[in-house]
């Protein structure tokens, strides 16, 4: 299994290098919305107010992004897949790939932010940190929910309808320990929200290895 | 007629539930005062609300290991009579919430995650909409419930435990159990509690029975 999931890995990789749609597309996005917000707030200095958009912008993109990673693909190359390895392997590719892609995003991202917006954060490894665990909470949990959506009839706004509310718990710790970490505040009171960011990546990728075989039966 | 004895008992608890809740004794506190008599309704109807939840869990990962069309229609009937519970529950909260911390929605942990669990279980309906085949609606909506649950345990139950809380019990505020010296508070809770799961299941127990008929029909 782990030698399927390598080889998908690095087919992703490669589909992504050859076609390079994804990395630039997400890339606009995120770069255009900061302009735009740029030209509308020229610079935030309120700490919530910086947090939150920047985590809103950075939701928007990730599901823009992760919901095409089942939708590409077509049925003929699902039933080959089938066919050929083990539910998990694909699953788990897709989740990270989605997350290598989501944190160099990430990082662009507030690279772009900070030049436009202003950089009020104290504890810069902290805040990388959070970075670091967000997207890839982010795109575990939006993988499993595109490969849910891409079984329905009008899948991409399904997308967006499923995915919100189950984003919640992952966003409200995230927003919380990322707040802190631009306050400067002490590892001592913001460990915790590491844990429940770990634990809460955890229960995904399991939950995904878990149930994603049943997705894919047709 | 032969199941009749727990509809008895769901309607003799009821009736208990509710002559006690307005009429019964209640331990005189300051700030809640008779508003303490809430605890028999919303407080209880969150908890039906989440063993009803339970029972769509159950059956959806029963239909993930043998699909039979009854457990999915189970897990769908059960999650929807889950839903009216809940906005029950939400709006005997904010007639609580209105006369004791003077709005009628306050930025509180607990009352997010209630609209959060709501919105979850709004997408899972939509989702169910979305599908014709009805095997394949039945697998990918117990997949999503599945995955829901997990999510909305974190949402209701550990989230809250990190931040404040106006809630009892929380943020440093006292839990009803220490206002209950006496067990007056659980004679009726318990019993409630009991009371709203039967009602729920046998509301339930009705929709089923009328989509059984319609299917007939339908043949």
């Amino acid at each position: 299994m782990f030698n399927e999931l390598w080889f998908l890995i690095q087919k992703e990789f490669r589909l992504e290098w050859r076609q390079k749609t994804m990395l630039t597309g997400m890339l606009i996005y995120v770069i255009s919305t900061v302009f735009i917000c740029y030209m509308t707030f020229k610079r935030i200095i309120d700490v919530p107010t910086w947090n939150a958009l920047f985590w809103i912008i950075m939701v928007f993109a990730a599901i823009n992004a992760v919901a095409r990673s089942f939708m590409q693909e077509s049925r003929g190359i699902q039933l080959y897949y089938y066919t050929m390895v083990h539910p998990a392997a694909v699953i788990l590719s897709k989740i990270i790939y989605n997350a290598a892609l989501l944190i160099s995003v990430a990082l662009i991202h507030l690279l772009f932010y900070s030049l436009f917006l202003g950089n009020e954060i104290q504890d810069m490894t902290m805040f990388l940190i959070g970075l670091l665990l967000g997207s890839t909470g982010l795109a575990a949990t939006l993988t499993l929910v595109s490969a849910i959506a891409s079984r329905a009839s009008n899948s991409p706004s399904l997308m967006a309808i499923l995915s919100f509310p189950i984003l919640i718990p992952l966003l409200m710790t995230i927003i919380r320990f990322s707040r802190n970490a631009i306050d400067g505040i002490d590892w001592v009171m913001n460990a915790s929200y590491v844990y429940v960011l770990l634990a809460l990546i955890g229960m995904v990728v399991t939950l995904s290895y878990l149930l994603f075989p049943y997705l894919w039966k047709d | 007629m032969k199941n009749i004895w727990w509809k008895a008992v769901c309607i003799i608890l009821l009736m208990y539930t509710v002559t006690m809740g307005f009429l019964g004794d209640v331990p005189a506190m300051a700030i809640l005062n008779e508003s303490i008599r809430n605890l028999y309704f919303h407080v209880t109807m969150w908890f039906a609300m989440m063993i009803l939840l339970m029972v769509n869990l159950y059956n959806s990962i029963k239909y993930l290991g043998d699909p039979v069309l009854r457990t999915d229609e189970i897990a769908e009937e059960s999650s929807r009579m889950a839903m009216v519970l809940g906005i029950l529950g939400l709006l005997t909260g904010m007639v609580w919430a209105k006369y004791t911390w003077g709005a009628w929605w306050v930025n509180d942990v607990q009352l997010n995650g209630a609209a959060g669990t709501m919105l979850v279980y709004a997408a899972y309906f939509i989702l169910r909409n979305s599908i014709e085949d009805e095997q394949k609606r039945g697998r990918i909506a117990a997949v999503y419930s599945i995955f829901a649950f997990a999510m909305m345990i974190v949402f209701i139950i550990i989230l809250p435990r990190m931040g404040d809380s106006l809630h009892p019990g929380k943020g440093g505020n006292p839990g009803f159990s220490s206002y209950d010296l006496d067990h007056r508070l659980r004679l009726v809770f318990y019993p409630a509690v009991i009371g709203w799961t039967l009602l729920g299941v046998w509301i339930m127990n009705i929709r089923l029975r009328i989509r059984t008929i319609n299917k007939s029909l339908e043949s």
